[in-house]
């Protein structure tokens, strides 16, 4: 039982290290070396999953990435993985897999009812079928699609693998290790070239590897081993297999991703599972090969329908047969190559062979063999369920539109080949014109956009000798334009077998009275008959074709399904295929796992996090910490069993009482310094600047150029011609490009440098009515008595020796101070002021506390200057300077702007002074109005006040101006909350700021 | 991934840059009347081109300076790029 299919020698796998692994919870043993696919294959397994909508049994079609059907759910380590390519995935000691898409199981399949209730699913059943009755989509349809559609399932773990990124420039990107890979990479090292040689899989080689030719008197193979080997001593040059160059963006920048660790049981410590290339080329050659072409018949999903180059890769790469009885339906002599091995491992192929009388070499070479050859004969249908048993074949007409009398003959796989369709894709993504080869029925590259050129099989040249030249010439006119070097390689001598053209057949009619299914595109389940519906509904565009019928929309992305689609549209168009055109080709070439492209920017490393200097002290004084855009700061300092709400509480009422200390190290600093640093705050700022005496500070509110409020903060002018600027936290770098901006490109003419201090300062807020008790003793020398240092005022101090700037401000509308110093100094200045402040009851508050204090004050932020309120709306009306022009003036005499009932900034107050109003609620006049409720307002920040020991809110309300004393509701249909309340000033503590300047 | 040539510092990544719009707007001066679609078409009304634009650019993550960048909005082709101070025409 054990490996029936495998070949007693043969292969390139090792047979000295048999794997087992599991599939679909049965155990099997295959080779190292092997696929999945191959493995499984070996084992006479050949029924994988089940397709997408009708669910009919599914097999393996390719070798490769081209590979439409053979997806499964693999499990590696703990992980699972969904829709991995079996002819991708290599085989490991313990590999388990299962099939996806077949429910409850890939033997008995329930969707597969599908299949004979085909007529509802015909092209765009999607939109026709489920539309009606509409209640039934979300209850009934979408469901029961979810459940029967689809593909394998992701996992919902987090990810504990590490993937990584890495950014590399060369002069030529190589995408594809074939005969023109290998020696355009050879050319073009020698001649000094930094080389990037890049194949998709394990093995380097592409077609030499089962090809029988010759290349300086060696075997392709070993010619290919031999390239290899020497690159890979070559300085110069990077070979990476397992990596797929997947996409080709602008400026000659390529991206690919290398499978580091897939094909091992378990990544190795401190390597990643795989890692993304971000690849800047001077020039790209593209030689990735071209992929075979299926020709449509009756039934050709059936499992043991495949390409006849993925039969031969099977027999040559991994000594597996995929059948002991072949049949092969060929329309050109590829077809023949994979008959001669199967002969020569002692099988016994039949060919039918869609062309009259076609003579060749090879097909010589296969009639001297004594192999079986009907000529004008071709497959009418694949016969058998779950595994190709039989085919209906018939002779037919010289024009090709009749068929003969249809006959069965027995085999148990039908090996398919419809001449090459050139790879195309990267080209096509840099923006590459494609053209139509009439000669090989396909698109090749046109003109190139960017630096690219394409290859070989690509580029349509099907003869080795022709590609190797070519490649050779290329790649050495290149590198001489990038290095000016002038080593020329010889080409080699090349023994190849000569071959005759193809027969542009690509599908057999149907017999009559027989309806078959027959399927160009095979993961999406798109057959011949959705094409032609969709046409007769009037679809005429290809992209509206692709999208209806979703042919070549799956994850292949219609590798073998494109050009056989173009030409059923062209035939019942009557047009010719480069009239139809191609749709458009876009990156990802293959699947890309989501953690490729997302690397090491997971969790916390999605964004740096920036901590002030005196973090340390508040992880060890229970800071409980929380993301304010990337800083990390204290929300509140627990003390024993409290919660965020009452610690909060606490730390705030102790500012209103005695003296609290913040960190507002987060806080943007801009020094600004030259003769003209006051008329760029003049122009930028509102108010007017240039008044301001040296050791003051102003409050200052600057706009957008559309009038809405940007940003505010407090600017000090620290000498003639020095200012210190602060931003919110939020705002910090945009309000330095904005000032850069004007700075650079508006007003060059001002003499003014600016530069972020943000990092040079760390900063504490002291604030309370005991700060200026506890400031005289930390700086003995100053006279900071209100007359020496006032409201909005500024000094420099000494404290302990370390030098610190003070300013009077105030964020929490009482008596305040920040204190500055050098941020090496920021946790000395903190302990000092810790220290002294015991006797005033100094206590740390965090962000919350510093919240409510803001709130309850009706001091702004990010809240309310949330990029949609202009100065009235934060009655900030006052600042407006009517003596100077300023950035957004202009703005502001705009009709709404000015509108009798624009809205303003209210406080709210429940009127059971106990409910808490949720953030973001919205105040309606009328809490049982009908749906949709007229909005007169939103709830901007809440807080518990400490003041007045009840809940307050901030709102922008409309016509706030004239709604003090009215009742409202705040309706919160998340919270399922109603709350009736009243309407009151927003400066609900203080309301005529006494305190700052007390 | 677009690759810029910053003319202080040389070619650089498009990540390095942050995007700031149309370089031939020019702003009102300060202090002069302007009629209402004036201060509209500057504030707010933008050719949206297909074909070689004219924008500025900030070399945000290297010399901070702003840059003026001409490019194709339909092939993303880079046909020159100016410091800030320099002459279109």
């Amino acid at each position: 039982m054990d490996q029936n299919f495998r070949l007693s020698d043969g292969g390139l796998i090792n047979r000295d290290k048999k794997l087992s692994f599991k599939f679909n919870h049965k155990t099997y043993y295959g080779y190292e070396g092997d696929t999945l696919a191959s493995a499984l294959i070996a084992n006479g397994v050949h029924l994988i999953g089940r397709s997408f909508k009708y669910h009919r049994p599914r097999g393996f079609f390719g070798a490769g990435v081209d590979e439409p059907y053979a997806m499964v759910q693999l499990y590696r380590n703990g992980e699972t993985e969904p829709n991995i390519k079996a002819t991708e995935q290599e085989l490991f000691e313990g590999l388990e897999a299962t099939s996806v898409n077949c429910w409850p199981s890939v033997n008995f399949d329930i969707g597969a009812i599908n299949n004979f209730l085909k007529i509802f699913l015909p092209a765009g059943f999607y939109y026709k079928t489920f539309m009606w009755p509409k209640s039934f989509w979300y209850k009934v349809y979408e469901p029961f699609i979810r459940k029967a559609a689809g593909l394998g399932v992701a996992s919902i773990k987090h990810d504990k693998e590490r993937y990584e990124h890495k950014y590399e420039y060369c002069d030529l990107l190589i995408a594809g290790s074939g005969p023109s890979g290998l020696a355009s990479a050879y050319a073009a090292a020698k001649n000094g070239a930094r080389v990037i040689l890049a194949e998709d899989k394990a093995r380097f080689g592409g077609t030499l590897l089962t090809s029988e030719v010759n290349i300086g008197n060696k075997s392709g193979k070993d010619w290919a081993e031999g390239i290899i080997a020497e690159l890979k001593e070559m300085p110069n040059v990077t070979v990476k297999n397992r990596s797929q160059v997947f996409g080709y963006y602008d400026h000659n920048m390529l991206v690919m991703s290398e499978r580091i660790s897939d094909h091992l049981p378990k990544t190795k410590k401190f390597h990643p599972k795989q890692r993304l290339w971000y690849i800047r080329a001077k020039e790209v050659l593209i030689s990735s090969g071209s992929i075979e072409r299926p020709i449509v018949f009756g039934n050709n999903d059936t499992p043991g329908v495949m390409l006849s180059s993925a039969a031969k890769e099977y027999l040559k790469v991994y000594g597996v047969l995929v059948g002991r009885n072949p049949l092969i339906f060929t329309n050109n002599d590829s077809g023949y190559e994979t008959a001669i091995e199967f002969k020569k491992n002692g099988v016994d192929p039949t060919i039918l062979d869609t062309r009259k009388d076609p003579q060749s070499e090879i097909i010589n070479e296969a009639k001297n063999l004594g192999i079986n050859i009907k000529f004008s004969y071709v497959v009418v249908a694949a016969k058998g369920y779950k595994k190709v048993k039989s085919a209906d074949i018939a002779k037919i007409s010289d024009d090709k539109e009749q068929l003969g009398s249809v006959e069965n003959i027995k085999c148990d796989c039908i090996c398919v080949s419809g001449f090459w369709t050139p790879t195309i894709h990267l080209a096509s993504q840099s923006g590459n014109k494609t053209k139509f080869n009439e000669e090989i029925d396909a698109f090749v590259p046109g003109r190139s956009k960017q630096n690219e050129t394409t290859l070989g099989a690509a580029n349509g040249s099907y003869t080795l000798e022709e590609t190797l030249k070519n490649s050779f010439e290329t790649a050495y006119d290149l590198s001489k334009k990038i290095t000016n070097n002038d080593n020329k390689i010889s080409l080699p001598n090349v023994v190849e077998k000569k071959s005759t053209i193809h027969d542009k057949f690509w599908c057999v009619p149907l017999p009559k009275g027989k309806n078959y299914k027959r399927f160009l595109d095979f993961q999406n389940d798109v057959a011949v008959s959705d094409i032609e519906i969709a046409l007769k509904e009037g679809y005429r565009s290809i992209e509206h074709v692709k999208r209806y019928t979703t042919l070549g929309m799956a994850t292949d992305q219609g590798k073998t399904s494109n050009l056989n689609g173009l030409q059923l549209v062209s035939n019942i168009e009557n047009k010719v295929v480069p009239n139809v055109g191609h749709t458009t080709f876009r990156p990802p070439y293959t699947p890309v796992s989501i953690g490729a492209i997302v690397g090491r920017e997971v969790g916390k490393h999605s964004k740096p996090t920036r901590k002030s200097p005196m973090h340390k002290w508040h992880e060890q004084n229970n800071a409980i910490f929380v993301d304010a855009g990337v800083w990390l700061r204290p929300r509140y300092y627990k003390q024993g069993n409290e919660n965020l709400f009452e610690a909060s509480k606490r730390e705030a009422k102790n500012v209103r009482t005695n003296v609290g200390i913040c960190d507002v190290t987060t806080l943007g600093k801009i020094d600004i310094k030259g003769p003209d640093a006051a008329e760029l705050l003049n122009r930028v700022y509102t108010n007017a600047w240039l008044k301001l005496p040296v050791g003051k500070a102003r409050y200052g509110v600057m706009l957008r150029e559309d009038g809405i409020v940007m940003d505010d903060g407090t600017t000090t002018r620290i000498s003639e011609n020095h200012y210190h600027m602060t931003t919110t936290t939020a705002q910090a770098a945009n309000v330095l490009s904005h000032l850069e901006y004007y700075l650079q490109l508006v007003w060059p003419e001002l003499n003014v440098n600016v530069v972020s201090t943000t990092e040079q300062w760390a900063g504490a807020a002291v604030a309370g009515p005991k700060s200026r008790d506890l400031l005289q003793k930390l700086f003995p020398k100053s006279d900071v008595s209100n007359e020496g240092l006032p409201f909005m005022g500024f000094i420099e101090g000494d404290l302990f020796g370390v030098k610190a700037r003070i300013f009077r401000i105030s964020f929490s509308g009482e008596l305040a101070y920040e204190v500055n110093v050098e941020s090496d100094n920021g946790n000395f200045m903190w302990e000092k002021i810790m220290e002294v402040g015991q006797e005033f009851k100094i206590q740390p508050y965090g962000t919350e506390a510093l919240s409510t204090l803001r709130i309850e004050m009706g001091h702004l932020a990010g809240s309310e200057l949330d990029g949609r309120t202009i100065p009235y709306d934060n009655s900030l009306e006052g600042l407006l300077s009517k003596k100077k022009d300023f950035i957004g003036k202009r703005s502001l005499t705009r009709k709404a702007f000015t509108a009798e009932d624009r809205q303003k900034i209210v406080g709210v107050v429940p009127l059971d002074k106990k409910t808490s109003i949720p953030e973001g609620s919205h105040l309606v006049k009328d809490s049982n109005a009908p749906l949709p409720n007229p909005k007169l307002g939103y709830i901007s920040a809440s807080c518990w006040s400490v003041e007045h020991d009840n809940p307050f809110s901030l709102a922008i309300l409309k016509n706030g101006k004239n709604m003090i004393g009215e009742k409202l509701f705040v309706m919160s249909p998340l919270k399922n909350k109603v709350i009736p309340v009243e309407i009151v000033s927003s400066h609900y503590v203080d309301p005529k700021g006494e305190r700052v300047r007390s | 991934m677009l690759h810029i040539k910053c003319p202080h510092c040389g070619m650089r990544s498009q990540n390095e840059f942050s995007y700031g719009g149309d370089a031939t707007v020019k702003r009102p001066e300060l202090g002069k009347e302007i009629s209402d679609q004036d201060w509209d078409n500057f504030v707010y009304n933008r050719k949206s081109l297909r074909g070689k634009h004219l924008e500025l650019w900030q070399h945000l993550s290297g010399c901070r300076q702003w840059i003026k960048v001409e490019r194709d909005t339909a092939t993303h082709e880079i046909f020159r790029t100016l410091k800030a101070n320099e002459d279109n025409s």
